[in-house]
């Protein structure tokens, strides 16, 4: 059984981060069989985080950013050409160009898109842009080089607040949007995001708060003027980027019979697609942004992350469960983490910040913008955030792994009086934001209102 | 050759900053920016730099090549 799961053909829909270290680890294990890889972007996969930051800093151009291998993943590439549909009865991928790819095992790791512009024709004005892929920050950093009067930001999550400080690092007049009361508000909660408004507003953003950008305006030749606010006021801009979170890329699943939707396709822990009946497959693997996975620290609730650790985490515990019989297969159980690098300060993330009803400041403080948060949900501990703080990140994982109590016991020599003084987490329905959240819960909790239902 | 930081896993201990300066800068107190690909004078550098990492989080590798089936 485990010598026939080594060879036979897979295909992995999805030629980025997660699709290549799965692929890198396909091999690792052993699998000595057919390995073809689908991307329809055409470049070989590349990293995306320098994006926002080190490319439109203008320190390296958007095309140097390709990731490195870990090994030779020996594999038929398939770049430039989209996956158009998936056949799970006669196991085959029908790509764009017409070709249909037979497998034994598919992974999909089709990942996400940003979510563009509502209005078409206003976000094909010249000079919106959105940032996703090589192409968008190469465009979008050729804008920052050549001076524009100002810059509008639509969304105060991560990518926007790191578009915004590459802004003002360059020097250049921003102004971000954001519908939710705070910035980042929706991933950190309400006093987390209180720091990061007065860190865009001590760098000189121009942060307008519980606003919605109701048009963008050209001038008549198709360039991009300026945006009407829902308060009355007009912003004058020479370029817009749209950062109102990500889609996930599902669209070409929709007769596959699998359990594919806005939040993803939902999987159980060993990153097995379940179909529309949640039946569980056992040939359709599923890996990163486009996952539903079911986590047993938040409630067993189905997690959709955003996250580079993740892509690279779970791809490696799909590539083994799918050449390894079922008693040897992993559950993919590592913790959410994520980072960001913003107006000078190292945000960084562990399990779930929005699982909870409390946090404490367990180690420095607001004023001097160094601390580590932590989340409590019911008496444990769930989360904690840092800001330059990072290693003390890993006591915290700790903590999380084991579910000890919240608020968490004395330990650091710099804890503050503040650690004994439990506040409300204050994270928001996420309705209300301009910024998609970059982890979601789409479970049900009957006291909070995190799942959002809606068909498309 | 490119790189990549693992940076979920990097603590900012700056190791790579004092070896291989021209590759990787810390933006603030602990945030690391780097350039992904590595200039052929700088690779010795940044191999030390991978290998002094105290939390081995930098990846030094070749790109895929798709023609390279």
């Amino acid at each position: 059984m485990a010598a026939d799961l080594r060879e036979g053909r897979i295909v992995i829909v999805g030629a980025s981060l997660a699709g290549l270290r799965a692929a890198e680890a396909l091999r690792e294990e052993g699998f000595t069989g057919s390995l073809t890889m689908v991307g329809d972007e055409p470049h070989p996969p590349y990293d995306r985080p320098p994006l926002s930051k080190q490319v439109l800093l203008g320190q390296v151009p958007a095309d140097s950013t390709a990731l490195p291998m870990r090994r030779d993943p020996d594999a038929d590439w398939r770049l430039g050409v989209r996956a158009t549909g998936l056949d799970p009865l006669k196991k085959r991928v029908v790509l764009a160009d017409g070709e249909s790819l037979p497998f034994d095992r598919l992974l999909i790791a089709t990942g996400t898109r940003a979510r563009p512009w509502p209005k078409a024709e206003e976000a094909a004005l010249d000079g919106v842009f959105t940032l996703r892929t090589r192409e968008d920050a190469a465009g979008l950093a050729e804008r920052l080089a050549a001076g524009p009067r100002r810059v509008l930001v639509i969304g105060g999550g991560f990518t926007g607040s790191e578009i915004a400080s590459a802004c003002r690092e360059r020097g250049l007049d921003v102004t971000v949007t954001e519908r939710g009361p705070a910035p980042l508000v929706g991933a950190l909660g309400g006093t987390l995001s209180k720091l990061a408004a007065a860190m865009q507003r001590n760098n000189g953003v121009d942060l307008r708060c519980g606003v919605t950008v109701t048009a963008l305006r050209g001038d008549g030749n198709g360039r991009f003027t300026g945006a009407d606010l829902s308060d009355g006021s007009r912003v004058e801009a020479d370029v817009c980027v749209a950062a109102l979170g990500a889609v996930r890329n599902v669209e070409w699943l929709a007769d596959s019979g699998l359990a594919a939707g806005p939040r993803g396709i939902a999987c159980d822990a060993g990153c097995r697609a379940f179909d529309m009946y949640g039946i569980v497959t056992d040939d359709v693997f599923v890996a990163g942004d486009v996952s539903r996975f079911p986590h047993p620290l938040f409630g067993y609730q189905m997690l959709s992350l955003e996250h580079w650790g993740n892509a690279v985490a779970q791809a490696e515990v799909a590539a083994h469960n799918m050449v390894n019989p079922g008693p040897l297969r992993r559950p993919h159980l590592a913790l959410p983490t994520f980072w960001s690098a913003q107006f000078g300060l190292n945000i960084k993330s562990v399990g779930v910040p929005t699982f909870s009803d409390h946090v404490v400041i367990a180690q420095g403080t607001l004023e001097e913008r160094r601390l580590a948060m932590v989340y409590g949900y019911q008496g444990r501990v769930t989360a904690a955030v840092t800001v330059d703080m990072a290693k003390s990140l890993d006591y915290y994982t700790h903590l999380i792994e084991t579910a000890a109590p919240f608020p968490p016991a004395p330990g650091a020599s710099d804890r503050p009086l503040a650690a004994e003084i439990p506040l409300p987490s204050d994270v928001p329905d996420p309705k209300a934001l301009s910024h998609g959240p970059t982890v979601a819960l789409t479970g049900h909790l009957p006291d909070r209102r995190l799942t959002v239902v809606q068909p498309t | 050759m490119q790189i990549v930081v693992d940076l979920t896993r990097c603590q900012g201990y700056a190791q790579c900053v004092f070896l291989a300066p021209e590759v990787f800068q810390l933006h603030g107190q602990e945030g690391l920016l780097y350039t992904p690909a590595v200039p052929d004078d700088q690779l010795e550098r940044v191999r030390q730099a991978a290998a002094a990492c105290p939390v081995q989080a930098i990846l030094l590798g070749k790109e895929v090549s798709p023609g390279g089936r």
